[in-house]
């Protein structure tokens, strides 16, 4: 490039070099232009028959689940259920791609991946049957608590992440998070850190289309969210979210990925949300119906079926078996959801510090005493009518 | 009563002059060398060793995974302290400045304060949260904030403050201990104060939540904590010539709350002042006012008085002095004491 020097100037200078040298190429980060699809394409000739059928079971199990928790909120034995109806191949393969000692990061909308990864349906759904915030030990399973704020589990599996690689466990961290949950700073910052530290994390984003009744267009104007991984220095993926061997595929590359020490992963899942945010919410506000019936043709277990059945992997027998057995689960969900959970009031002091404050055991005495005046009231009540 | 100052008497031949700065070092690096699992993460902590320098040296001696320079993300270093917990680590956070700690109050607060009782006691963090705060040294807007109010709201913290070189040590030393998470405030005018320390000296670590009484006195209390203790110790001596006696309570853990230290200092004297400076109005001084008149009532000579900031927003380095309480704000609340005179 020639600079032309006007007179009297200053002789010029090019650009010092910055202070900062880019780490990463761009090109090999961006995503493909379509989201990645294995079922009905030529793919599907390499995928494991063995994973298309358990695939297949746990679709159809949680599917099952979903109508089941969505019928306990009916019945006022879930206070709410954010259902994942139509986006059970992202739970299913979420939970599937991890081993044992990997850590699940969930949001509130994915019971259905903390069951899917074993853990008690009952302990699952502790937060919204409202009796315990979580169920479960987060420890025992490898599964953080169902959080109910946007994207602030993400740093979490950053920070889990970085712990076990520091410690030489090869662990792995798969966050999942909702579309909208991208636009919080949150998401920013823990993309950064993962990137910077070279965490062995994976962000699941699914994206279904809306956050609560804001859809996509109006929450970001990224080419795809699966693009913003590019601006961390990290791979972005998309990928359809209603292919279940496609989710599992990509995941498990980035899995493979993190635990090899290369990094994290953003990966886009394009799915969409059949039923409303939560069963408090009127989706017919914000939507129409012939972009919900697309999406009906566009069912992640009938995917599935259609492709197994195709192949002359799946027959009647096999769909008849799989529907019995989530009828099965969801009977003795049922069945023990029907059940009051015992609760014990003076929980509420147990586990707020180690230790009790002083005015921590004041107030447990006070409750103490209420509970102790309401048990004779009632006490003197029955007598009476017992008498 | 609890008296943890140590006396002249204990003191060893080694003690020297250092800084509060000094002994808050000092006790990180004692942490770290006796507890692999701590972990020092923040802006500046590594190389440059914090703009106060209150972690120079560490990345050095514990290798840069052990005293970690973040990205500028105050959510982030506190989110990622909260997955390293998980993992098993203690990490101490440092937030450089008071008002630079409010990105990070989500985190805090739904998370970093909430996670033991979430999980039914399966899932404590240990994590300490280093916050200076307060102003006095000049500090254009933004870095000199009293946040303790926002974080004594919040149960599931402990909040601690110390106000001499001894308690920097023996308070971070056992903060950095405690399964639970503690929001550690520094008083930041008080980093350059010295004291005749080191830490082979008998330093006591305290178990958090205990006051102490840094003057005995009869006629009546000052109650504070962290950057007005001096200001009341300077305000006690300056009373002798006016004929009060006054016994000034350090609380050091304003949660917990130590009650039974401050009740019986105030039925001893019968009066109180409650001095801090951040604002009055929701500020702690009101919650410790009520709790004394709660238990003290029928002791009390005078209404429990407070001195406190003004209720603004912090204002501008060059007006802060007005701001601030000083020695004649406290003196003119003991004045105002004499209850009984005036009716």
């Amino acid at each position: 490039m020639t600079v032309q020097e006007l007179p009297g100037a200053a002789a010029y200078r090019p650009t010092p070099p910055p202070a900062w040298k880019p780490l990463t190429d761009p090109a090999p980060l961006l995503p493909d232009p379509e989201p990645y699809r294995v079922l009905g394409t030529d793919a599907v000739a390499d995928a494991d028959p063995e994973l298309l059928l358990r695939l297949y079971a746990e679709l159809v199990r949680g599917r099952r689940y979903n109508a089941q928790a969505t019928a306990l909120t009916k019945q006022g034995r879930l206070a709410v259920y954010p259902s994942s109806t139509g986006q059970e191949a992202c739970e299913i393969a979420a939970a599937l791609v991890l081993e044992e000692r990997d850590w699940l990061f969930p949001s509130y909308r994915d019971t259905l991946a903390a069951v899917a990864r074993g853990l008690d349906p009952v302990e699952a759904l502790t937060l919204l049957r409202g009796d315990r915030h979580t169920g479960y030990d987060p420890r025992t399973h490898r599964i953080a608590p169902l959080c109910t704020p946007l994207a602030t589990q993400l740093p979490h599996a950053v920070g889990l992440a970085h712990a076990a690689r520091l410690k030489g466990d090869d662990v792995v961290a798969l966050a999942m998070v909702g579309d909208g949950g991208t636009s919080e700073g949150d998401f920013h910052e823990a993309l950064n850190f993962a990137a910077v530290w070279k965490a062995p994390v994976v962000f699941l984003v699914q994206n279904n289309g809306f956050a609560i009744s804001v859809p996509l267009a109006k929450q970001t104007a990224a080419p795809s969210l699966a693009h913003k991984a590019v601006g961390y220095g990290m791979p972005g993926r998309l990928v359809d979210g209603n292919d279940a061997a496609a989710v599992h595929q990509v995941l498990s590359e980035a899995v493979a990925r993190a635990r090899s020490g290369g990094g994290p992963t953003l990966v886009e899942a394009v799915t969409y949300r059949m039923d409303a945010h939560t069963n408090a919410d009127d989706a017919t506000r914000y939507r129409g119906d012939s972009e919900v019936e697309a999406w009906r043709d566009h069912d992640p277990v009938q995917l599935m079926e259609r492709e197994l059945t195709g192949r002359g992997l799946l027959d009647d027998e096999g769909v008849e078996e799989a529907r019995a057995a989530a009828e099965r689960m969801a009977a003795a969900l049922r069945e023990r959801m029907n059940a009051d959970p015992e609760l014990d009031p003076m929980d509420l002091f147990t586990h707020v510090y180690a230790e009790q404050t002083a005015q921590l055991r004041e107030q447990a005495a006070r409750l103490r005493q209420e509970l102790a005046a309401e048990n004779d009231q009632h006490g003197t009540e029955d007598g009476g009518t017992a008498r | 009563m609890t008296t943890a100052a140590v006396t002249a008497g204990e003191r060893t031949a080694k003690a020297k002059p250092a800084t509060m700065a000094q002994a808050l070092g000092r006790a990180l690096r004692d942490s770290m060398a006796e507890d692999p699992t701590v972990h020092v993460l923040g802006e500046d902590v590594g190389t440059l060793g914090g703009v106060f320098r209150i972690t120079d040296g560490l990345a050095k001696e514990f290798g840069d995974e052990r005293c970690t320079d973040t990205p500028l993300a105050e959510a982030g270093i506190l989110g990622a302290a909260v997955g390293m917990a998980m993992y098993g680590l203690r990490p101490v956070v440092e937030m450089q400045f008071d008002a630079f700690a409010y990105p990070a109050f989500e985190q805090l607060i739904s998370h970093v304060a909430k996670m033991r009782n979430r999980t039914g006691g399966a899932m404590p963090l240990p994590i300490t949260v280093r916050v200076p705060y307060g102003g006095g040294i000049g500090g254009v807007e933004h870095h000199s904030d009293s946040s303790e109010a926002y974080y004594m709201a919040t149960p599931g913290l402990h909040v601690v403050t110390p106000a001499t070189v001894e308690d920097a040590y023996g308070l971070l030393r056992a903060s950095i201990a405690s399964d639970d998470p503690v929001v550690f405030l520094e008083p930041k005018r008080l980093y350059w104060s010295k004291a005749d320390w080191s830490p082979e000296h008998p330093t006591a670590v305290e178990p958090i939540g205990r006051a102490v009484v840094r003057r005995p006195g009869r006629s009546a209390t000052l109650i504070t904590y962290g950057p007005s203790l001096p200001v009341c110790m300077e305000a006690a001596q300056a009373a002798v010539e006016e004929g009060w006696d006054l016994e000034v309570v350090d609380l050091r853990s304003l949660v917990p709350f130590d009650d039974e230290t401050v009740a019986a200092s105030v039925r001893r004297t019968g009066r109180a002042v409650v001095v801090h400076e951040s604002t009055g109005f929701g500020g702690p001084g009101g919650e410790i006012a009520a709790r004394i008149t709660e238990q003290c009532f029928h002791h009390l000579e005078a209404p429990v008085l407070r001195v406190a900031g003004f209720d603004i927003p912090y204002p501008p380095p060059m007006q802060e002095r007005h701001h601030l309480p000083g020695v004649d704000r406290v003196l003119d609340a003991v004045a105002r004491l004499q209850w009984e005179a005036d009716n």
